[in-house]
């Protein structure tokens, strides 16, 4: 038991230095690396020094769970991540509940107020991961629509059937023997859940993820508070601190609270966007062809791309590469413009655009991109909206207000790849659009790209 | 007698409190770059639960139920662990800092 706890320390050590050596590009793999280590010795120690039953079922039970791992980390498409993230949380959240209601078995009718009280929120916490992170995967997947499911008063069911579990979970630290109430608990703690995920818009998944991240993590410290094992809180608090850091830097970059996204509907079809532009006179655009921007980009020196969720969809990121590629072949410096919140989850883009390639020192974050917008003699929006709409800047009645944006419309000209006139995620109308500088060009973006390509190579 | 007996709940907040603090400071330096691999990283290491299956399988009663969840949650576990590492890997493996040739 002794060692077993030195071996934990150890583990420890190395689910720590793995966070210090992610920060960093040169060092993450060495990060990941350290945490496999850690994860081995945690596993082994504590197999060493908890002798139990049932070895083959456990064994066969971490085969399986290998087993379907395997195919899943291989050929889930970079694309893809983001639901593959939200089924990873629904896996985990729901593997350390079902611990929870195994140990509150284990310990039935005898459970003391302080262990039952953290059991039961574990559980709850759990349980509602579980649900939401399910929601978010067919959000993200598109199997259900990705707009707020919201109605008069939602909020205010939703957050009654939390508290209709608080109350039962009170009862239960009380009265620990009510077993009947564990199931209540589990079945309005998968209510809330999924009410919760259905009210979030899809452009708010990044937010969403790492909130559920968080979630997941310290539903597991609490195991380890019920256990009294130490690794347990560590790497649940580690995974909790990360998924909270994640979560704010999101918001932050939306100028929005925790409070706003999970409770606010946003993006719902009521949002007032669209009423504060019919006000406005009907503006007109103007359409462009993919000739007309190779013609722009002759002798340009500095284009900057703006990747957004569409260049996702549209699977359009080896069309950028190639784009890029023939442009810095001409002298032409090329450089990204990632968003904080662009794409569906944290750091989206970036895995994108290193898939196909294109070196990270060129994907520059807002703050450093920003003073390059005036001299770039193009800026390229694929599948990007809100992220460039100049009215987050002077349209204090704009649901937009305030949000940190790409300062596209500073550049030269502007090249706005669209499929449509509809309006992005907020359902604001984009000021950038009737800019005299900005051309549209309509279309599915990965055609649009690659047309663009070939009449550069063309001229 | 002690002043201060060795409680482990009061042990294991302290714990708690230290990593949440360290946990903060450790990722807000993370590069945006890195945030996708980070989040798949932190769900593998968060899947360390599967200490939790074996501790709770190591303890007297079992009944056929309790015996069942944990395989369950073992192997739901064993899909994050082995999955979280690997796609941290694969995505790792991707950012280059210059053009290869």
């Amino acid at each position: 038991m002794l060692s077993a706890s030195y071996l934990h320390i150890f583990s420890a050590a190395l689910f720590i230095l793995s966070l210090k050596w992610m920060g960093e590009v040169k060092t993450s793999r060495y990060g990941n690396w350290s945490a496999i280590l850690g994860m081995i010795t945690a596993i082994v120690a504590t197999y060493l020094a908890f002798p139990f039953d049932h070895v083959p079922l456990m064994f066969a039970a971490a085969i399986i769970g290998s087993l379907i791992g395997i195919p899943i980390a291989m050929n889930v498409p970079m694309t893809a991540v983001p639901q593959q993230t939200a089924i990873s949380h629904a896996f985990g959240s729901l593997s350390v509940a079902l611990l929870g209601v195994a140990e509150y078995y284990q310990r039935v009718p005898h459970v003391d107020p302080f262990t039952m009280a953290v059991l039961s929120s574990e559980i709850i916490l759990g349980f509602l991961t579980f649900m939401g992170s399910c929601i978010a995967f067919a959000k993200l997947q598109e199997l259900i629509p990705g707009r707020p499911f919201v109605y008069k008063g939602s909020n205010v069911v939703s957050l009654s059937v939390l508290g209709v579990a608080a109350a039962l979970a009170a009862d239960l630290v009380l009265h620990p023997e009510r077993q009947i109430l564990i199931f209540a608990i589990i079945a309005l703690a998968l209510v809330f859940g999924f009410l919760l995920v259905m009210s979030i818009g899809g452009a708010d998944m990044p937010t969403v993820i790492a909130i559920l991240n968080s979630f997941a993590g310290i539903s597991g410290a609490g195991l380890g508070f019920v256990l009294n094992s130490k690794i347990l809180v560590v790497a649940g608090t580690l995974d909790g601190a990360s998924g909270l850091i994640l979560a704010i830097i999101m918001s932050k970059a939306m100028n929005r609270s925790f409070v706003n996204v999970l409770f606010g509907g946003f993006g719902a079809v009521s949002s007032n966007g669209n009423g504060v532009n019919s006000n406005r006179p009907q503006r007109t655009v103007k359409s462009y062809l993919p000739e007309d921007v190779a013609s722009l980009l002759d002798g340009a020196r500095l284009v900057v791309v703006v990747p957004g969720y569409g260049m996702a969809v549209a699977q359009a990121q080896h069309a950028v590469k190639e784009l890029s590629a023939i442009l810095e072949s001409r002298g032409c410096k090329v450089r990204y413009a990632i968003h904080p919140v662009a794409g569906r989850m944290p750091g989206h883009m970036n895995v994108l655009l290193a898939e196909v390639q294109i070196p990270y020192s060129s994907l520059l974050e807002m703050d450093e991109v920003n003073p390059l917008f005036p001299e770039a003699d193009m800026t390229i929006v694929v599948g990007a909206n809100d992220v460039v709409n100049p009215a987050a800047r002077t349209q204090t009645d704009s649901p937009l207000y305030g949000m940190p944006i790409l300062d596209a419309d500073k550049s030269r000209s502007v090249v706005f790849i669209k499929r449509s006139m509809n309006p992005g995620f907020a359902g604001v109308d984009n000021e950038l659009f009737y800019l005299p500088q900005t051309m549209m060009v309509f279309g599915d973006a990965k055609k649009v790209i690659t047309d663009i390509t070939s009449a550069v190579k063309k001229n | 007698m002690n002043a201060f007996p060795a409680n482990h709940i009061a042990v294991d907040f302290l714990v708690f409190v230290l990593s949440a603090f360290l946990g903060l400071e450790l990722v807000r330096n993370v590069s945006r770059l890195l945030h996708t691999p980070l989040m798949s990283l932190t769900n593998a290491i968060s899947s360390v639960s599967v200490v939790a299956a074996l501790i709770v399988m190591s303890e007297p009663r079992k009944t056929d139920s309790i015996v069942l969840l944990t395989a369950v949650a073992t192997a739901l576990a064993f899909v994050n662990i082995v999955s979280g590492f690997m796609i941290t890997e694969r995505i790792l493996k991707m950012f280059r800092k210059e053009k290869k040739n």
